[in-house]
């Protein structure tokens, strides 16, 4: 089958490889019929991940057709169309009774501090994704979801990463009525988290990047205010001075080690690796929010040490949340929100990019060229 | 902080979601007492162990489930065996597995060499969509690695006539 096949640092590329096989009486082989790269994927492509093994396939948003299932399985059958979370969940340990699906704690061998994710490196579970023809799919009759009749597959699609994490970083907001959010992050998941703050009853929403175009998007698609850091002497005053030098209610980070905006941060954290990528927006999102406010993050950053501002952290009596995405949890009610219109997660989709062609879907991804917000991979088996 | 003088209510769905509980703790986890079983919940069935698999020294076995592909090999196998023997607490953990990892892409390399196949840089980096939406980028970086290069090979040339 072809699947993308990583490298080393930003070299990828469409390979052959064997047929992933069930391994476990609750496996499922699922036929790709759409993959995304997440902006989470480039902090691999850049090489900012531990064990991020060459021959990898990446790839955790995808949805597909079920081909063949393990003798356990009992809520698939051959042939359904499903959409898989990212996470991989057993559903039984204590993390996934408390439906923290992204903290299973029977998916992940290599690491503690994260459950099993589909295509993240072996820190995540060693497992290989879903940018490939057809992809091993774990606890089959957890995280797998039948889409829904009439849903648009390209809708399907994001809700297994995108709009569950845009959501849950609103979510762990806890925003209030009235209440001003600052989303440091014009990516994907930042532009679904300024969405979806207004349905948690934000009054004023402020998305901050540098990338014009995302800006540009960003303010259509999320009705928000959109400003360029560049373009903005010191962001943290300015939003000071925009919230009556009060600070933001809420401040989310939607963009985690791949941070732009501070020398000494891109420095340490992306060239020469001595931190755990560069936490220029966690250190705003500090900065920028209230007194007793709420600091959501959902940018992913490596396993070692930050450089952040945690004394600000307790002279400001903030709370800092975080998590990866509990995408089984946050299902039923987002499947709610796309039927009825409210969320349009196909509008952020802006490249089909065929599966052999995955070296150019990174760097233009990478390289934010062509205006790029989504980039959605196509392989072979599924335009037959 | 109220500030309800916008006119964002005409978003479809604004406030649907508005939950007075949603305080710090709430809803992230639905605690249910589980924690106090510590690890002692049923165990799914497990995946037999055919390869090779590394575990964090934090836990006392492999999980139900594990990724097959990619087991350790080579030198970057040894060093990522080392670091599996730190704790994820531990520097001497993440830092040997970084090194492997670059350690790998040379041994990635060398593979492809060994099988016949010479890897093409080009398209592997996306070179050719580079070319395509950022011309000027790419005539940019052709120039500073054609400058790079020839810098380089004067200053070789140059020390080898000086011996």
């Amino acid at each position: 089958m072809l699947a993308m096949n990583y490298r080393g640092p930003r070299r990828v590329r469409a390979d052959q490889k064997p047929m992933p096989e069930i391994l476990h009486p609750n496996d499922a082989i699922v036929r790709v019929t759409r993959s995304c790269i997440c902006g989470s994927d480039l902090h691999l492509y850049h090489g900012l991940v531990p064990d991020t093994r060459v021959g990898t396939t990446f790839g955790h948003e995808f949805i597909g057709v079920v081909e063949e299932i393990g003798n356990s399985v009992q809520k698939l059958k051959v042939g359904d169309t499903v959409l898989v979370p990212f996470n991989i969940a057993c559903g039984q340990c204590a993390f996934c009774k408390q439906e923290l699906y992204g903290n299973c704690h029977e998916s992940n061998p290599q690491a503690t501090a994260v459950g099993g994710i589909f295509g993240y490196s072996h820190t995540a579970g060693g497992f290989d994704g879903g940018q490939a023809e057809f992809v091993r799919v774990p606890y089959a009759d957890v995280g797998p979801t039948i889409i829904p009749e009439g849903m648009d597959h390209d809708d399907a699609l994001l809700l297994t990463d995108v709009v569950p994490t845009g959501y849950q970083a609103a979510e762990m907001g806890g925003i209030k009525t009235g209440d001003t959010v600052v989303v440091f992050g014009a990516g994907p998941v930042g532009i679904m988290a300024a969405k979806c703050a207004w349905l948690f009853g934000a009054a004023r929403v402020i998305i901050i990047d540098h990338i014009e175009y995302r800006l540009e998007f960003a303010k259509n698609y999320a009705n928000c205010e959109a400003y360029n850091f560049r373009s903005l002497e010191d962001p943290v005053l300015f939003l000071k001075k925009t919230t009556d030098w009060f600070g933001a209610d809420v401040c989310i980070d939607a963009v985690g080690a791949d941070a732009s905006g501070n020398a000494l941060q891109t420095i340490t954290g992306k060239k020469l690796l001595l931190q755990a990528g560069s936490a220029t927006a966690l250190h705003w999102a500090i900065n920028s929010v209230k007194k007793g406010g709420i600091v959501s993050i959902v940018g992913v950053y490596g396993p070692t040490d930050n450089l952040v501002p945690i004394g600000n952290v307790l002279n400001k009596g903030l709370t800092l949340r975080a998590n990866q995405a509990s995408v089984k949890r946050l299902l039923p009610r987002l499947i709610e929100h796309v039927q009825a219109g409210r969320l349009n997660p196909k509008g952020l989709i802006t490249h089909r990019i065929p599966l052999e062609e995955v070296g150019d879907a990174y760097h233009i991804f990478s390289s934010k060229l062509d205006n790029c917000i989504k980039p959605v991979l196509i392989p072979p088996s599924a335009r037959i | 902080m109220e500030n309800l003088n916008e006119d964002y209510t005409h978003i479809k769905g604004w406030g649907i979601d508005a939950d007075p509980k949603n305080e710090p703790t709430y809803p992230m986890k639905k605690y249910t007492g589980d924690d106090h079983n510590r690890i002692n919940w049923e165990r799914p069935p497990l995946q037999p162990v055919n390869i090779e698999v590394l575990h964090s020294n934090e836990r006392p076995n492999i999980t139900a489930v594990f990724g097959t592909p990619n087991p350790p090999s080579g030198l970057s196998g040894s060093i990522r065996r080392f670091a599996f023997k730190h704790s994820e607490n531990e520097y001497l953990h993440w830092l040997p597995l970084i090194l492997a990892d670059r350690v790998n892409e040379i041994e990635g390399i060398v593979d492809d060499l060994k099988r016949g196949h010479i890897p093409n840089f080009f398209a592997e980096k996306g070179l050719k969509a580079e070319l395509k939406h950022n011309p000027k980028g790419f005539a940019k970086r052709i120039l500073v690695t054609v400058a790079v290069a020839s810098i380089a090979y004067a200053m070789l040339s140059k020390k080898s006539k000086r011996h």
